[in-house]
């Protein structure tokens, strides 16, 4: 844990010192964590910065705002629109908070799973739900986490959530599911 | 002894059918996992008779039986009359089958050997002609009947329209019953079915090699797509595609030397050529998009694929060793899962058009293209080796099902299953 607090106290620092290097358009009442975290034991992490800075300072690190279980209260699962990989503003909050923990721990791997409802090919389903999964990834990846940390894989249309031949049913499935690895 | 009811004379040859269906005299076997209905009207079909086998009720495999509805599932004969008792000694008496409205006549035996083995053979006759066109004799197996059932009517079919037949050839597809999959592999009538992978989890897109050995496919069984090639025979399998991400959507070269495969390792599906046993991998495809569903041309030169690259999903055809790809659909806004006849000629793929999915063909050379399908769910179509027939998956009464279908659309099989879910059919090679 203090390890965790170590690294995201100093990749927010950093964030905040160097200014936001995403090309992702985010919520401005979000703390924004740069693309390449610095890491651990960096410049502001304890004090020991340059002279400008008191020996007694402490710094404040708010982790209510960075708590690690906040993105499984969000959800693991990013739903998409018919033939659509594009991430929903919706599910911003739930992406930025995995690239948080991700980002906190570099011991931490995760799976995305990409899926289609039932309608089409199973080969071309099964390159659409990649293509979920790996919108997904890329989005991880430039809010913190490190490539090596996830894998996109897909399912197609071969793992329904929900059975069923209706809209009500192909809405719940096409998806991507965040799991631990 | 009754005799079934096909053999009496019915003026229609669909109530015919329908008496035969109902009475389940149609397939050798009771324990039978298909059943074949026929639907559509074909044009000119050739009326055959074909006898019953002197002996064949103590080989314990309705020969004849196997041989009519063979025939029959081609959509180019339609049984006739077929009553009597008739070996390959007969002399037929041409008239009697002329009335019958016979224009071929197939009749033969199968004798017990003392080794235990069968000695089965036939004689077709051109009765129009009043001619004998000969015959053949096989020493088999008693597991064998069945296929040698199937060699006969390759034989008559060959005979009587020039083309080689399908009959000996065998199917894979994809069965799900719940949470089980199997991989299971059929003579090309459905029946005879056997296992070759048994599974928890999905299991889609096999491909027989071009010598009828191997099946490649992509297992979920890991957790992910992966590419694996079986043994036929044996059962060994390796893992030849593995690499981050999703394998899939195996293909193998005509000369068996090279597989295509669908890798999303560089962060994007594209297609990859590899060796058989996985190594030598090169990228063939240069998009930012969704390329997948490699199939070489039978000369081996070239491969179409599916890309999204222009918006939607389209067949393309590009060299063989990849370079500039062309697009090769042009009508509709989705199209996928392409397949090329043994003769290089038609393309068969799947075209969606306001939520339905069809098989459609396409027409090389003149452009012209064609929905052959009436249903609304077709996936995967393709070709049996002779170019004649064309199988593919759909869906009815909340079913997955086979179909088999002649190029032009006009006679369609369905191959039921009772009570489970088959996809995925690939039709396998000549040669076994």
């Amino acid at each position: 844990m203090n390890h965790l607090r170590t690294s995201l106290c100093a990749a927010l620092v950093s964030a905040c010192l160097v200014g936001c290097g995403s090309s992702v358009k985010l919520d401005d009442a979000a703390p924004v964590v740069d693309a390449k975290p610095t890491p651990a034991g960096g410049a502001g992490a304890g004090g020991a910065g340059g002279a400008s800075t008191a020996q007694s300072q402490v710094a404040t690190v708010d982790a209510t705002k960075i708590d690690p279980m906040a993105a499984g209260k969000l959800g693991r699962v990013v739903y998409f629109d018919f033939d659509s990989y594009a991430l929903k503003d919706e599910f911003r909050p739930l992406i930025e908070g995995y690239a948080r923990v991700l980002a906190g721990n570099k011991g931490k791997k995760m799976v995305i799973e990409g899926h289609t409802d039932e309608r089409g090919g199973r080969e071309y389903n099964l390159a659409l739900g990649q293509r979920r999964a790996e919108a997904v990834a890329k989005s991880l990846v430039l809010l913190g986490a490190s490539d090596s940390q996830i894998e996109a894989v897909s399912f197609g249309k071969e793992r329904p959530a929900v059975d069923g031949h209706d809209e009500a049913a192909w809405a719940k499935n096409r998806r991507a599911e965040l799991k631990d690895r | 002894m009754v005799n079934p009811p096909e053999t009496q004379r019915t003026p229609s040859r669909r109530r015919w059918l329908a008496g035969a269906l109902a009475a389940g005299a149609w397939h050798a076997t009771a324990r039978a996992q298909f059943r074949v209905e026929i639907s559509g009207v074909g044009a000119t079909q050739l009326p055959v008779a074909i006898t019953k086998f002197r002996d064949e009720d103590r080989s314990g495999q309705s020969i004849s039986g196997i041989v009519r509805a063979d025939l029959e599932r081609s959509g180019v004969f339609r049984i006739v009359d077929s009553s009597g008792d008739f070996d390959e000694t007969s002399r037929p008496n041409y008239g009697d089958w002329r009335s019958r409205g016979a224009d071929a006549l197939v009749a033969g035996s199968a004798t017990r050997l003392a080794d235990g083995r069968f000695d089965v053979r036939y004689k077709l006759w051109d009765v129009v002609k009043g001619a004998d066109l000969g015959g053949q004799a096989f020493a088999v197996l008693s597991a064998d009947l069945r296929l040698t059932a199937h060699r006969v009517a390759d034989a008559v079919y060959e005979k009587l329209t020039g083309d080689k037949g399908v009959f000996s050839t065998r199917i894979a597809y994809v069965t799900r019953v719940a949470n089980r999959y199997t991989l299971r592999i059929t003579d090309a009538d459905g029946e005879g079915g056997q296992v070759a992978l048994n599974s928890t989890q999905p299991i889609i897109s096999p491909s027989w090699s071009p010598d009828g050995k191997q099946l490649a496919y992509v297992s979920f069984e890991s957790g992910k797509a992966v590419v694996w090639a079986q043994d036929v025979l044996s059962g060994e399998r390796r893992a030849i595609a593995n690499f981050r991400g999703s394998n899939s959507a195996p293909a193998w070269s005509p000369d068996g030397g090279t597989l295509a495969v669908t890798l999303s390792r560089d962060g994007i599906s594209q297609i990859y050529l590899m060796n058989p046993n996985g190594g030598n991998l090169r990228r063939i495809t240069q998009s930012n998009a969704i390329d997948t569903e490699p199939v070489f041309t039978p000369d081996g030169k070239s491969i179409y694929f599916v890309s999204d690259r222009g918006g939607s999903p389209q067949v393309y055809r590009m060299p063989a060793g990849g370079g500039n790809p062309e697009r090769v659909t042009f009508s509709g806004a989705y199209n996928i899962s392409p397949a090329i006849s043994p003769d290089g000629r038609t393309l068969a793929y799947i075209n969606r058009n306001s939520g339905e999915f069809k098989v459609t063909t396409l027409d090389l050379s003149s452009g012209t293209v064609r929905t052959i399908s009436d249903t609304v769910d077709d996936e995967r179509p393709s070709f049996a080796p002779n170019g004649k027939l064309i199988i593919y998956a759909t869906r009815a009464q909340g079913r997955d099902v086979l179909m088999t279908t002649t190029l032009d659309g006009r006679i369609r099989t369905r191959l039921l299953s009772s009570g489970v879910d088959v996809r995925e059919p690939i039709w396998g090679p000549f040669g076994r």
